[in-house]
């Protein structure tokens, strides 16, 4: 089967010899959900967003759906590989002036020239699918955080992306609006979606993934099951992490 | 007690403020005896007998001083109008350039900025003029089979005239004015969250999309104040024309004051003419303002 997402070795460094990024080499399979845990600080945000070029690297290589990059950061290669990759962000970053169903429509429209009634609808069907259709005409700021990130969601889904990336999805949001996001990541995985995230949901994680990565100070630490992970984890250090994750 | 204190130092400011302007009106009334002018308008359909190199409207020497202001006020706004339009066009360019992802582009227009605010408008409508304009042949120095013409008389495009005077002025005042747009745009875009430009970015939009259509309508509100005063002060310098020789409202006013002697009444048709012109720029600026805030009440 062909790999989704193969990362060989990449490094990043900050100019104090701070490493974000130390050696991570990790593969994602199709149809495959990978999360990523690790304390604040140790380059989890930043391994992902060098999926999709929101960050660059200073060493390694990458190959996302067969498009492979290297330091050099050729925007053209990276320009394709966002037109396959959706990414969901911890502060949605829905577009405040827009519309619910033009935050999803701009992208089909503006990018793949997709005819404005044939975006549309699909967008009302992603909309449906989500649960927040009776908000298309509304604006972000008059929905909740929760329904904020499923809309953030389905702008994602909007180009039928091949991988979605999910950087902290649930980290701003009220408690009680956590599962309803974290439900609709559940029926993408279950319809075979191909994910990377980013997430402290120690639950999410147990249900949902096939690899848990534990990453501190720009390395990995380890790469197991969540089944292994989470009762009997290799290292020292990400059973220390567990711990305190366990007391809040 | 308190508001005894409070009411008697309010009565001296007013006698202070009425006191100065009693003073200033009583300075004038004697100067206007003393000259034997007095204080009235009737003079402006008099006529001028002056020429006057620029017209949008036919005008000769013989038409009144009121018809030679009215056409100054049209050089005037011609050239504001213009210049205000060439200037934002400028100054975005140069401020989409200097916060871009190009550092040779973001260098070139931070050097533009700092060279261009760093000197003095007169000096640079100077250059303009002398080094830009008269500075070429008078025999056409470009012609472009007769469709553009560019010579120390200006530049001929296909039967329009722009005197040399007219496009230095226009040159030096959108130049000058654009620097300053450039830095107006460039905080308006600053002061959109990172997080708006990640979001366009991973949905695939380029960067030229994303800002015209993420970035700048999130800008506008931060960007309109500061670009209201850019066009009050180019409109308000546009009276350096008569550094150059270019016909505006201000050296029209000038040549009457020579001519006349009528200096309050000419002052004060200035003061009007800026004050309205000043207010129309205001006002529209207000309006546009309000529509993109109303256009934006749900964010």
């Amino acid at each position: 089967m062909e790999p989704i997402v193969v990362a060989k070795n990449l490094t990043k460094s900050y100019t104090k010899g701070l490493r974000a990024l130390d050696n991570v080499s990790l593969k994602v399979n199709q149809g495959k959900v990978l999360v990523v845990m690790g304390p604040s600080g140790s380059g989890k945000s930043t391994l992902i967003r060098t999926f999709n070029g929101l960050e660059t690297f200073d060493k390694g290589e990458l190959n996302i759906l067969g498009i492979k990059v290297d330091s050099t950061h050729d925007e053209r290669k990276i320009q394709k590989i966002r037109r396959r990759v959706g990414m969901v962000f911890q502060q949605f970053n829905l577009f405040p002036h827009l519309s619910i169903l033009e935050n999803i429509t701009l992208a089909p429209v503006h990018v793949q020239k997709r005819r404005q009634i044939e975006a549309e609808e699909y967008g009302m069907y992603l909309l449906s699918q989500m649960g927040i259709d009776s908000h298309a005409k509304k604006y972000p700021s008059q929905l909740s955080g929760g329904e904020q990130q499923r809309v953030a969601i389905a702008r994602a889904l909007a180009l039928k992306p091949e991988l979605l990336l999910f950087d902290e999805p649930t980290s701003a949001l009220d408690p009680e609006r956590i599962n309803e996001v974290l439900d609709a990541m559940r029926r993408l995985a279950e319809q075979g979606m191909t994910m990377v995230v980013v997430t402290h949901e120690i639950g999410f994680a147990k249900d949902v993934s096939d690899q848990v990565l534990f990453m501190d100070s720009g390395k990995v630490i380890e790469t197991s099951p969540p089944n292994i992970f989470f009762s009997n984890a290799k290292h020292e250090r990400s059973r220390k992490f567990l711990n305190q994750l366990d007391k809040h | 007690m308190k508001i005894n204190q409070k009411i008697f130092l309010q009565f001296g400011i007013c006698i202070i403020f009425f006191g100065l302007i009693g003073i200033l009106i009583n300075n004038l009334t004697i100067n206007l005896i003393r000259t034997g002018l007095g204080f009235n308008f009737s003079w402006l359909f008099k006529p001028a007998s002056f020429a006057l190199a620029e017209h949008p409207l036919p005008y000769t020497s013989s038409d009144s001083y009121a018809w030679a202001l009215f056409i100054g006020w049209l050089n005037s706004l011609k050239v504001i109008v213009s210049s205000l339009i060439l200037a934002t066009l400028l100054g975005t360019l140069i401020g989409f350039a200097r916060t871009g992802k190009n550092s040779l582009l973001g260098l070139i227009s931070a050097g533009y900025i700092t060279t261009i605010r760093q000197t003095p408008l007169l000096l640079q409508l100077m250059f303009w003029y002398f080094v830009g304009f008269l500075g070429l042949k008078d025999n056409m120095f470009i012609q472009i089979k007769n469709i553009f013409n560019i010579s120390n008389q200006g530049i001929e495009f296909s039967g329009l005239i722009f005197s040399s005077e007219f496009l230095a002025l226009l040159l030096g005042l959108s130049i000058f004015t654009s620097a300053y747009i450039a830095e107006v745009i460039r905080g308006g875009i600053l002061s959109v969250g990172r997080g708006q430009w990640e979001a366009f970015r991973s949905l695939g939009l380029s960067e030229r999309k994303g800002l015209i259509r993420i970035i700048l309508p999130q800008a506008l509100p931060a960007i309109i104040p500061g670009l209201t005063s850019q066009y009050l002060n180019l409109a308000k310098n546009s009276t350096l024309a008569i550094a150059v020789g270019y016909s505006d409202i201000y050296a029209i006013n000038d040549t009457i004051i020579n001519q006349t002697g009528r200096a309050i009444e000419c002052f004060i048709i200035l003061l009007v003419s800026f004050l309205l012109l000043n207010l129309l720029i205001t006002n529209t600026m207000e309006i546009i303002n309000r529509l993109i805030l109303k256009s934006r009440k749900n964010i």
